[in-house]
């Protein structure tokens, strides 16, 4: 390890707890390119936990190595819209200029450059992060450019700033993007809420807020509105925002929780990015509203590790806010209303953003979904009432609590209010955020972007679904294509069965391990699509694909398994040609190639001769 | 009068906090199961106990039992999707059931005999996982691990030294022990340990001990798990002996 | 009714499935009643010539292994894998951890033996494959009997179900891992 780590300093920024463990790791990784020998024990007791348990937590998140991962760790975005940009040309080109394998850590511990899961920089891909710091728009020259910084050992805090420059891209925007509030509107506007109304019900009274008679119906009033907007998560599964916040609020604890999932990893998703980037007090303003709601003191906000250059603009909104007390105690100077938010960094793993993982993580532990009954609602952060809610989420409750749910309600369709956003890449001329009212078609969407020729939309990622041409009248909504917000374009040039062979190296890549069919399972499935990639495929092959899918939707332990086959079967509904151009036979054949297994032999034999080959049958 | 919910057609009574499984063990009908002990918390990883439940999968382990359910288990569609798993287990590990010394008292094999599993069907993965032979009376052979995570609920929650722990991700997901070294004799374990006893394949070995009975007399030589499961019936949680620890599990 | 033709071999195994097979002692008029015997170590047939069934014991290690196991599957409508070295690999898949090339130099160059310090190199030996294989991964199996080795019991209750046209199953005691 080339740099020593100031274990104590790191430490005494946390809270000596379990919670704190995978913060601090993530630190010292960041402090010194790996968990130096030794280090992994000192955190163990300093936190009192297991050594065990530190190595586990360690060896979950991609971006913590126990292994010294080079002072410089470059990795590449590897999405299909990474790919489609040239990502795996840069890769190798990068590896050339730095004289080093991929995957492998240089002899003299320079450098190391390997692929990770998409960074959401879909709109200005290829993306690379480099110790975790994202620089968009990689070309040849860029490559050089990096190297040689690399290579001259430059500390990247004197690399030149335009590298880092992240684009918000905001193509178009409607209610929530062009919101106009001020910091503090939307609390102002829910406290206000309880001024004119009357005191309904006092079974609901066990909440802080309701002590304090003045402001007593602040809570149930702003609740009332986020009911009445029919406001519908913007994680992709849609659950009623209000019915959540209600359970939460009514569920028995010592304390509750808000946590803002911005975990953001669906492949093809970047919205929450600009959100973060350019409207951080409407989101901590919606988390603050929902607290007030629910009477929660403490908020998290989860960011997703390959966000890491959010972090300290992030902290300075907070401290901001804090100064004009719209967080800490006696928000708005009512007595109780305290409340106060944290920033977790997450570490490289997709499945966090399943919100009961995303708690474990929160708590500082392998980010493995929790069984359920009971839902974070009544058993959260620390088995206490917690809502998770993504950030697009609590921003529209923030509108909400200023402009009313009967407003929200009437954008959009019956069904799904308000407005979505979308995060738009792949074959078209301007990749970025759009913003549409619910309902809106998604040749819409594609006349808007400039898309042309186009053969397929992926609608919410790899776990989403893949439409053709006869599908584009379809609707962005709940009752018809529902969505986290990826859109991801590919046009007639595009190989579809390329598409889906990533998207299942994603899967592979992300399943956590817990359950049996995915952890199996979706290696099975990276498998045979390398296979038949390889043109070693059958039909054979096709039909165990089939198999996978019906295991892995039946007893898969959380969406991530559920979801693994559909960019398969999606494609292999709507391009199955692109299948079986690539199939050997109707015959079986073996996965690897036999006449390579014999030539270990041969080189060690020195033989050549007919017998020492085995010919290929078909 | 306790409330009730069907499995195949036969109604079970269940008592307020009690899964799908504890009811219907208590009752004395078999669910097949490999990572559920009646002794710890339902874990649900293995996903072997999946069911169908009014027309919806879904995990009998973990599942509350509610009045008025519909459970399906021992029905074609349901037990094709439990022989897949199986099939799973035994690709993804290194399973030679003729040399191993738990063979005919291994729960997976158990299992594969009854679901009839033939072949693993998949693609071995062959992994290259080295044995732990460090301590002087135990042996870990991790060629065998299923990832269970019953010896690390039974060396936390019952032992309290959390000597076992999970480690890695997806299909890299592995089993480590607690000590500097990462080897089994620099930890606290004991031959005393709960965590020796629970293991259902032949991953915790005590040495020289092994092939003790006899061919034919073995636990599954008898009869079929199916039919060894009263034995399976609720017990007494194991008590906890030492500081009680519940966060080294996962999905708790 | 014309007998079935019936064709067996080992491949990476050790002949013990071979030895069970005679296990069904007497019951083998019977089979003989239902069946004729094609290439088999029985018959000492130096070639599979088009059969009913094929029956291979022991898993894929060579390119010899290769050649049999395709003559098998190109002549035989059924083939079945017996054994568990067929069905899993068994026993010699226990290398595969192992590098090929380090096993050879082990064996011929590092540790004392008899071959003066060569790696066998004659063509007349097939050459290793650098893992071992189940013989699923190599040709379509339609058939498996787990076992090491599968009982004679269990050898005459597939092939009788096989051979009256019924699905083969085995059920509690018959099948069998180890």
């Amino acid at each position: 390890m080339s740099e020593q780590v100031d274990l104590n300093a790191i430490l005494d920024r946390h809270p000596r707890r379990p919670e704190s463990l995978l913060q601090v790791l993530r630190e010292v990784q960041e402090a010194a390119g790996g968990i130096p020998p030794g280090v992994d024990a000192e955190i163990a007791a300093a936190l009192n936990v297991p050594l065990a348990r530190v190595r586990g937590v360690a060896g979950f998140y991609s971006f913590l190595s126990l292994e010294p991962s080079g002072h410089y760790r470059v990795l590449f975005s590897d999405n299909i819209t990474d790919r489609m940009l040239g990502n795996q040309e840069l890769m190798q080109a990068m590896c050339g200029k730095l004289w080093l394998e991929p995957g492998r850590t240089s002899e003299d511990g320079l450098a190391s450059v390997d692929f990770t899961s998409c960074t959401g920089m879909c709109d200005q891909g290829p993306a690379i992060l480099v110790n975790g710091w994202a620089i968009p728009r990689m070309d040849g020259g860029r490559v050089d450019q990096v190297a040689e910084l690399v290579l001259a050992q430059r500390p990247l805090a004197e690399w030149p700033r335009e590298l880092f420059l992240v684009e918000d891209n905001v193509r178009r925007a409607d209610v929530l993007l062009g919101h106009g509030l001020q910091p503090g509107d939307a609390l102002r506007a829910a406290v206000a809420r309880g001024a004119d109304h009357q005191v309904e019900d006092a079974a609901n009274s066990r909440s802080w807020r309701e002590a304090n008679v003045a402001a007593a119906q602040g809570p149930l009033a702003t609740l009332e509105e986020i009911k009445r907007s029919n406001l519908r998560g913007r994680g992709g599964a849609g659950f009623t925002t209000g019915f959540k916040w209600e359970a939460c609020r009514n569920a028995q604890g010592k304390g509750r929780y808000v946590v803002c999932n911005a975990d953001e990893g669906e492949p093809g998703t970047f919205k929450d990015r600009v959100l973060l980037n350019s409207h951080a007090d409407l989101v901590f303003e919606g988390m603050t509203v929902c607290a007030y709601v629910i009477g929660a003191s403490q908020g998290f906000l989860y960011l997703r590790g390959e966000y890491r250059h959010l972090l300290e603009p992030l902290r300075e909104t907070l401290a901001r806010r804090r100064a004009v007390g719209l967080l800490g105690k006696s928000i708005l100077g009512q007595a109780g209303f305290d409340f106060d938010i944290e920033i977790h960094l997450g570490a490289g793993a997709y499945v966090c953003g399943e919100e009961s993982a995303l708690i474990e993580s929160l708590e500082g532990k392998r980010g493995i979904p929790r069984n359920r009954p009971p839902y974070p609602v009544s058993h959260g952060y620390l088995q206490q009432p917690t809502t998770v809610n993504n950030v697009e989420t609590f921003c529209a409750a923030a509108l909400i609590a200023v402009q009313g749910g009967d407003w929200y309600r009437a954008i959009g369709t019956a069904k799904s209010a308000g407005t979505k956003l979308l995060s738009v890449s792949g074959d078209c001329a301007r990749p970025g955020i759009y913003e549409y009212p619910f309902g809106t078609p998604v040749r819409q969407v594609l006349e808007d972007c400039g898309a042309e020729r186009t053969l397929a939309v992926q609608i919410s990622g790899p776990s989403g679904i893949c439409i053709s041409a006869d599908e584009f009248d379809r609707r962005i909504a709940f009752e018809d294509l529902p969505t986290a917000g990826a859109f991801m374009v590919f046009d007639n040039s595009r190989d579809m069965f390329e598409v889906a062979r990533n998207f299942a190296q994603f899967f592979a890549h992300e399943s956590c391990g817990f359950c049996t069919p995915c952890r199996v399972g979706t290696s099975m499935q990276k498998e045979i699509m390398d296979k038949i990639a390889r043109g070693q495929g059958t039909k054979y092959d096709l039909d165990q694909l089939g198999q996978l899918d019906r295991v892995l939707q039946a007893a898969s332990h959380c969406g991530l398994g559920h979801g693994a086959c559909n960019p398969v079967l999606d494609t292999l509904k709507r391009f199955r040609p692109a299948y079986e151009r690539r199939l050997k036979a109707l015959t079986f054949q073996p996965a690897f190639d036999l006449d390579s297994a014999l030539a270990e032999a041969r080189r060690m034999t020195g033989r050549d001769d007919a017998g020492a080959h085995i010919r290929s049958e078909s | 009068m306790s409330d009730t919910f069907t499995l195949d057609g036969d109604e079970i009574p269940f008592e307020s906090g009690q899964t799908v499984m504890q009811a219907a063990l208590a009752a004395g009908h078999y669910v097949p199961h490999l990572c559920y002990h009646p002794e710890f918390r339902p874990h649900g990883s293995c996903k072997v106990c999946t069911v169908k439940v009014n027309g919806r999968f879904a995990t009998s382990c973990t599942l509350p039992a509610q009045a008025g359910l519909n459970v399906e288990s021992n029905i074609d569609e349901v037990n094709a999707i439990r022989r897949t798993l199986v099939q799973m287990l035994f690709a993804e590990g290194n399973h030679f059931c003729p040399t191993c010394e738990k063979s005919g008292n291994c729960v997976l094999q158990a299992l594969g005999y009854d679901l009839g599993v033939m072949t693993a069907g998949f693609r071995h993965l062959f992994p290259d996982r080295p044995v732990d032979a460090s301590h002087p009376d135990i042996l870990l052979d991790f060629n065998r691990c299923i990832l269970c995570e019953l010896c690390v609920r039974a060396s936390c929650e019952v032992d309290g030294k959390c000597v076992f722990a999970l480690a890695g991700r997806g299909i890299t997901k592995h089993l480590i022990v607690n000590s500097e070294s990462g080897r089994l004799v620099d930890t606290e374990v004991d031959l005393a340990d709960k965590a020796l006893s629970v293991c259902p394949v032949g991953v915790i070995l005590v040495k020289r001990k092994g092939f003790a009975v006899p061919i034919g007399e073995r636990r599954y030589d008898q009869s079929p798990i199916s039919a060894q499961a009263l034995a399976d019936a609720p017990r007494e949680p194991a008590a906890p002996a030492g500081r009680p620890c519940s966060s080294c599990e996962e999905g708790s | 009714m014309s007998k079935l033709r019936v064709a067996t071999t080992s491949l990476a195994g050790c002949f013990g499935c071979h030895t069970s097979f005679l296990d069904i002692d007497e019951r083998l008029f019977d089979l003989l009643k239902l069946v004729e015997f094609d290439r088999t170590p029985l018959t000492d047939i130096k070639h599979c010539g088009p059969c009913d069934i094929g029956i291979v014991e022991g898993g894929i290690c060579n390119a010899e292994n290769v050649a049999v196991l395709r003559e098998f599957r190109n002549n035989c409508k059924v083939l079945i894998a017996i054994g568990s070295c067929a069905v899993t690999g068994g026993l010699p898949a226990q290398r595969n951890h192992l590098d090929l090339g380090d096993c050879l130099s082990e064996v011929y160059l590092t540790e004392p033996g008899t071959s003066h310090g060569l790696i066998p190199n004659d063509p007349e030996l097939p050459l290793p494959l650098d893992k071992v294989h189940p013989i699923h991964e190599v040709v379509k199996v339609d058939y498996f009997i787990p076992g090491c080795p599968p009982s004679g019991d269990a050898i005459w209750k597939f092939l009788t179900d096989l051979i009256a046209g019924r699905t083969p199953t085995l059920g509690h005691g018959l099948i069998k891992y180890d």
